[in-house]
C-alpha cells in the first residue's frame, strides 16, 4: 500500500488526531496555524496573540505541505511520560521544517515535527520534506490516533 | 560601591544518599562562613534557592534564627545567578555590608522530565515525543556545526577535556578521564550527541559571602572583586528549548546580551579574561557559548580546541573544574559552582587544576531553560 493509500484508509477508519486544532482532518490534511494581522508573524499551533508584536488580532491560516528541513536529530532513547508512542520503542527523527503559510503576506514558520526517517544518512539540512499524517498509537477503546510527520519529499508516493 | 567575594563554600557535587539538598546547602554556608572568618550572625541579608529541593530561607532553623532577611529565589537555571545578582545589588545599593548568595539542589537520576502544560504547551507535544531538552540540544548544535562547517568530532574533544579536568577536582562527580574514542562510540542519544556528551542531573551546593570591597580586609579570605553580574532572558527569534515552532527570523540568544552587559559593566572585555567557566550542559553548548560570550568568533572553535587553547595550560582555559559534564547539574547550585571555581583560580588555590601564570580576570556564564543567561566578571 502506498503512503497516500494508508492516509486515505486512516481517514476512512475513524482515526482521530492526537489533538484538536493541529491539522485539518480527515479531508486534505494541512497544518493549522495563525498569522498576526499586524506583523504577519505565523505561529504553529494556533495562538490568540502574537509573541513578536504583542498584537491580539490573529487570523487562522493553513501551512504548505512541503518545505525544507532546517535542522534535525534522532531521538535515540525512549522518552518518559507523557510520551505515549508506539511500543516497543523505535528511534525516530525530529526536526524543524520551514513552511510557507497559505495566505498572502503571512510569514513562513519553522514547524517542529516528528520525521518518518530515522537514519542519519537520509536526513540533511536543506532537504525538501513533505507532510504526512501517520498512525501513532491506539486509544484504550482501539481508536487509531494519528499525528503529523514529515518525510523526505523524494519518497512521496513510493 | 565595589563588591568583593570574601568567602566561598561548596558541598561536593555528585550523589549523596541520605543527605538532603537543604543539608548540603547548610554545609556550603558553614564552609563559606569559615572561609570568610565570620559567623552566621554577621550575615546581614541572604538570597538563595533550589529548583526542587526546598526553600533556602528554611535554613535559618539550622544555621540560627538571627532575624536576617532571607529571600527565596526560584528562577530555573538562573537560580544561583539571580541570587548572586541580588546579593551584589544589596551591597551596591548601600543597604548592607555583608550578604550571602546560596544555591543547592538534589535531583534524582533522570530528573528533568518536562510537563507540557506547565510550559504552556499542549499535551500532544509531550505525547508525541518532542518535549526533551536533549533533542533541542542535538538540533541546535546540528544546525550550528552546519552553519560554520565544524566537524562533529570537536564535540568529543570538549567532553574529553571536561572529564580530564574533573579528574583533577576533588569536588567533581565524574573523576575518570574518558578518551575521545570512548566518547564518540558511546550510545547516540540525540544525533550528533552521544551519552558522554551530556551532563546528568545531580546534587550539590555552593555558598558565597559578599561584602563592600572597601571592607574586604576585615575578612580572612583573599578577596576577589565581583566586577559585574548580568542577567537577561530571550527575545523573539531566539532558538530555545520547547519550541513547537520558530520564526524564520533569527536573533542572538540571551547569552550574547548577558555577556556583553557583564563585560561593559566591568569595563574589560573577553580578550582580557585569563579563565572562563561557561555552561556546558552538553558538549555543543560549550562550543556555541564560546562564541556567544565573545571569547572567540563563530567557527574558530575547531582550531582552538585542536590547539589546546581551552585546556588548563592553554591561552583561554575553559571549564577548569570539569564543568557541568564532570560535575553534573544540581540546577540551583550550578551557576555558583562556576563562581566558586573562579574564586579559587584567582586566589591561586585551585590545586592540581590551577591555571598557571597568576590569572587576574575570570568570567562565568550560565544558560538555561526557557532561554535565560547570567554572567559575571571577577578580578584580583
Ligand atoms: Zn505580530
Amino acid at each position: 500500500m502506498t503512503d497516500v493509500e494508508v492516509e486515505t484508509e486512516l481517514a476512512n477508519s475513524g482515526a482521530r488526531p492526537v489533538a484538536e486544532g493541529l491539522f485539518t482532518w480527515p479531508d486534505t490534511p494541512r497544518l493549522i496555524a495563525t498569522s498576526c494581522v499586524a506583523c504577519a508573524t505565523t505561529t504553529f499551533p494556533k495562538q490568540a496573540s502574537c509573541p513578536r508584536c504583542t498584537g491580539t488580532d490573529m487570523r487562522e491560516v493553513t501551512l504548505a505541505t512541503r518545505g525544507r528541513l532546517w535542522t534535525w536529530t534522532i531521538q535515540g532513547f525512549e522518552p518518559k511520560p507523557p510520551y505515549a508512542g508506539p511500543i516497543p520503542f523505535e528511534p525516530y527523527g525530529v526536526g524543524y521544517v520551514e513552511l510557507a503559510a497559505d495566505a498572502p503576506g503571512a510569514s513562513s514558520v519553522l514547524v517542529e515535527s516528528r520525521l518518518s526517517e530515522s537514519s542519519p544518512d537520509r536526513l540533511a539540512i536543506g532537504a525538501e520534506m513533505e507532510l504526512q499524517i501517520v498512525p501513532f498509537r491506539r486509544d484504550d477503546d482501539g481508536t487509531e490516533v494519528v499525528t503529523f510527520s514529515f518525510r523526505p519529499a523524494e519518497a512521496a508516493g513510493e | 560601591m565595589d563588591v568583593a567575594i570574601v568567602g566561598v563554600g561548596i558541598h561536593p557535587f555528585g550523589r549523596h544518599p541520605g543527605v538532603s539538598g537543604l543539608e548540603q546547602g547548610a554545609f556550603a554556608v558553614r564552609e563559606a562562613l569559615a572561609d570568610a572568618g565570620i559567623g552566621w550572625t554577621d550575615v546581614q541579608c541572604a538570597f538563595g534557592g533550589s529548583a526542587s529541593s526546598g526553600n533556602a530561607d528554611s535554613l535559618v532553623s539550622n544555621l540560627g534564627l538571627t532575624g536576617v532577611p532571607f529571600v527565596n529565589v526560584y528562577n530555573g537555571c538562573a537560580t544561583g545567578g539571580s541570587a548572586l545578582a541580588m546579593a551584589d545589588r544589596a551591597i551596591r545599593s548601600g543597604d548592607y555590608d555583608v550578604t550571602l548568595a546560596l544555591g543547592f539542589d538534589k535531583h534524582s537520576r533522570g530528573a528533568f522530565n518536562a510537563n507540557p502544560e506547565s510550559a504552556g504547551i499542549g499535551r500532544w507535544y509531550g505525547e508525541t515525543g518532542m518535549m526533551l531538552t536533549t533533542q533541542f540540544f542535538g538540533m541546535k548544535i546540528q544546525r550550528y556545526l552546519h552553519d560554520y562547517g565544524l566537524p562533529s568530532e570537536i564535540l568529543a574533544k570538549v567532553a574529553a577535556k571536561a572529564f580530564r579536568n574533573g579528574s583533577l577536582n576533588p569536588n567533581a562527580w565524574r573523576r575518570k578521564p574518558l578518551s575521545e574514542e570512548e566518547i564518540l562510540s558511546a550510545p547516540m542519544l540525540s544525533n550528533p550527541l552521544t551519552q558522554f556528551m551530556f551532563c546528568n542531573p545531580g546534587e550539590g551546593a555552593v555558598a558565597l559571602i559578599l561584602c563592600r570591597a572597601d571592607q574586604a580586609h576585615r575578612f580572612s579570605g583573599r578577596p576577589v572583586k565581583l566586577r559585574s553580574v548580568s542577567f537577561k532572558t530571550r527575545r523573539f527569534g531566539s532558538f530555545e528549548v520547547f519550541s513547537p515552532w520558530l520564526s524564520p527570523e533569527r536573533v542572538p540568544g540571551p547569552t550574547v546580551e548577558a555577556a556583553a552587559a557583564a563585560f561593559e559593566a566591568a569595563g574589560i572585555g573577553p580578550e582580557d579574561m585569563d579563565v572562563a567557566q561557561i555552561q556546558d550542559t552538553e558538549s555543543g553548548a560549550e562550543i556555541m557559548h564560546m562564541a556567544e560570550t565573545g571569547l572567540c568568533k563563530d567557527g574558530d572553535q575547531g582550531a582552538l580546541l585542536g590547539s589546546g587553547a581551552t585546556e588548563i595550560g592553554g591561552r583561554m582555559p575553559i571549564n577548569t573544574d570539569g564543568g557541568c559534564l564532570a560535575n553534573g547539574e544540581p540546577i540551583g547550585a550550578s551557576g555558583l559552582r562556576q563562581v566558586y571555581e573562579n574564586v579559587l583560580q584567582l586566589r591561586g588555590d585551585a590545586g592540581d587544576r590551577q591555571v598557571p601564570g597568576n590569572p587576574k580576570a575570570a568570567f562565568t556564564h550560565v544558560y538555561g531553560a526557557p532561554g535565560l543567561s547570567a554572567c559575571t566578571v571577577m578580578t584580583v
